[in-house]
């Protein structure tokens, strides 16, 4: 009688688990996630509060930050990424071993956040290297990090190991680290987010992204580009800028002038 | 004799014990520290510049992230200088309301103060479990009042946003029945614990008259043994009502800037009795008529001038300084952040101690990179 026939509850019972490979390799990954002790601003200290006395990240595993990336498999991207912050994320993150998992906690790390206007503020650290999962917040409550850890727990089950880049044959690739350039951040003489305005480039289009990242998904040429940021737009007002759609620009100046109050 | 090498050495900008993002570059010899320079900017979010083109009341928010510890700290001092410059009246109620929150801020911010400089000593984690543990309490409260754990956002020109609601204050009063024990329990634990002692008596002195000269504020300040307290010396909101004292410290170094900061919080426990104990008969609403609704804050356009206005933050003197042009946006704004100017004496008080030293010291100044890099 070979094992398979043998009803799984009874085998326990005795002592002996059945599994396959995927599943146990995965469940000792998912349960031993090691995060970098690694904060950049306020949503740190969220971070700080997740792994201490009433949220408690232990109950999944991962309150052991590690203060060196050799032995993180997870970086917590926890607040504002400035552009000479920058290159040293990139840094770290290449020195992590793989697999390796990214979270981008915080509205600052996915997008800027409330200070995407600043000139040395990297509007989402995605265009530097891949993110698994995003939280928005500012700052996300610990719950919310809990949540997207267990995200990232049902991602990492669904991996399969056979399928895994990092155990192919394919070199482990460095990510570019970014340079300061005239303009702003550069990779290999590209501009990604400039001093000035948006950045140019898609997030799934930077040079360290779509087809370099996973190498199968196709993603069209797409330029973000907001009127309101764009060099060649004047600035009327500080709320309102020359060469919007007339219908917006009427309807923001009736707002206004709701709004207005006699001077002095 | 026999000569040795001086090597530089580099701290940061990632590292577990530099509070954040921020640099040191050391030169040393052997194990001492012979100079000390450091490297800011990492987190330089253009918080000035972005607020010259916001809206008064829209800087209210991005004043929350400036010392991501006391947002409501960082909302008094701000609302302070606008209140200057446009010449609003604040009710009774609303000031109390404010001292309240300012002081509970407080308390939080040194019992995570105090436990981040044991982590730097070596206990990890476990001293910042028992400050956390309260801090958490406290953002219970927070959350109640303003809606937000962190990012409060609770004070308006004129007032506060919201009264309280019903069921914060008997909350409150469950807070201040556990907050002696947990003074006592902190106190116990480390006061006298022999590896604190060791790591911080006579470590990282700054005298009084160097601390003056740089015009270091707040618990560094008088732990050096100058009795400075803006809360004292301005007298604004309601603090001229209230019975407190100013703890100081004798030698200061790292040992009487911990000691400091555990007497001050007992201090702003007794301030909390008291407000809490006249809050129920003060008068007025929780904000000024005149400015209660908020089309009034959205429009708000100060006459020209310029007002600063400041308060003693848990870190120190937290200043404000505004140019108004007469528009709805401020034509300058600048930001005295104590931390940065706290930091300053960093290389002198360091010097001659060794590397392990110099992560302690660093400690013992209390710094956010929010408000040093802004
Ligand atoms: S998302 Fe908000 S809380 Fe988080 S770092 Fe940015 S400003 Fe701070």
């Amino acid at each position: 009688m070979t094992p398979l026939d043998v009803d799984q509850l009874e085998l326990e019972k005795q002592g002996i688990l059945l599994s396959t490979v995927n599943r146990f390799y995965n469940w000792g990954r998912r349960s031993s996630i090691w995060p970098m002790a690694f904060g950049l601003a306020c949503c740190a200290i969220e971070m700080m509060a997740t792994g201490l006395s009433r949220y408690d990240l232990a109950r999944f595993g991962a309150e052991m930050f590690r203060a060196s990336p050799r032995q993180a498999d997870l970086m917590i991207v926890a607040g504002t990424v400035t552009k000479k912050m920058a290159p040293q994320v990139v840094r770290l993150y290449n020195q992590m071993p793989e697999p390796r998992y990214v979270i981008s906690m915080g509205n600052c790390a996915t997008s800027g956040g409330p200070f995407r206007d600043g000139y040395n503020v990297l509007r989402g650290i995605d265009l530097l290297v891949p993110v698994d999962v995003y939280i928005p917040g500012c700052p996300p409550r610990p719950e919310a990090l809990l949540h997207a850890l267990m995200t990232l727990q049902a991602q990492i089950d669904a991996q399969k190991l056979g399928r895994m880049r990092w155990y192919g044959k394919a070199e482990a690739h460095d990510y570019a680290v970014p340079t300061f350039g005239a303009q702003g951040l550069e990779i290999d003489g590209q501009l990604i987010d400039p001093v000035g305005g948006l950045p140019l480039l898609s997030p799934l289009k930077g040079p360290n992204q779509g087809a370099a990242r996973t190498g199968l998904i196709e993603h069209p040429q797409e330029l973000r580009r907001f009127p309101i940021m764009d060099e060649s737009v004047m600035l009327e007002s500080p709320t309102q800028a020359a060469g919007i759609a007339p219908e917006i620009a009427a309807n923001d100046l009736k707002r206004r002038n709701d709004a207005e109050v006699p001077r002095g | 004799m026999l000569k040795t090498q001086e090597l530089q050495l580099n701290i940061g900008p990632q590292h577990p014990s530099t509070h954040g993002v921020f640099r040191l570059i050391a030169t040393i010899d052997g194990e001492t520290v012979i100079d000390l320079k450091p490297v800011f900017g990492y987190l330089h979010r253009n918080h000035e510049q972005i607020a010259e083109v916001s809206t008064y009341i829209q800087i209210m928010p991005f004043t929350d992230r400036l010392d991501y510890f006391n947002s409501m700290a960082n909302n008094f001092g701000y609302a302070l200088a606008v209140e200057k410059l446009a010449g609003i009246e604040v009710p009774q109620r609303a000031n109390y309301i404010r001292v309240l929150m300012a002081e509970l801020t407080r308390i939080l911010n040194h019992a995570a103060a105090i436990g981040f400089m044991l982590n730097d000593m070596g206990a990890w984690q476990t001293p910042l479990a028992f400050g956390m543990r309260e801090r958490e309490k406290i953002l219970d409260l927070f959350e109640m009042a303003s809606g937000a754990r962190m990012m409060c956002n609770y004070f308006r020109f004129g007032g506060i946003w919201r009264d309280l609601p019903p069921e914060f204050l008997p909350q409150l009063q469950g807070l201040m029945q556990g907050l002696p024990t947990f003074f006592d329990e902190f106190e116990r634990l480390l006061k006298q614990n022999e590896i604190l002692l060791g790591r911080s008596v006579d470590v990282g002195i700054l005298p009084k008259e160097v601390a003056a000269s740089y015009s270091v504020t707040g618990p560094m300040l008088r732990a050096s043994g100058i009795a400075y307290d803006l809360r004292r010396a301005d007298g604004y909101s309601v603090y001229p009502e209230l019975d407190f004292d100013i703890p100081v410290g004798a030698v200061g170094d790292v040992y009487d800037r911990f000691l400091v900061r555990l007497a001050e919080m007992r201090e702003s426990y007794r301030i909390l009795q008291q407000v809490i104990e006249r809050l129920p008969e003060t008068t007025g609403g929780h904000i000024n008529p005149a400015m209660a609704s908020m089309n009034k804050q959205k429009s708000l356009r100060p006459p020209p001038g310029d007002a600063y206005g400041r308060v003693e933050s848990p870190k120190g003197e937290l200043g404000f300084y505004l140019v108004s042009d007469g528009s709805d946006t401020p034509y300058r704004y600048k930001v005295r952040a104590p931390s940065f100017i706290n930091l300053t004496p960093l290389g002198d008080m360091c010097r001659g101690h060794t590397v392990a030293d110099v992560v302690v010291i660093l400690g013992s100044i209390d710094i956010v990179m929010g408000e040093v890099d802004r």
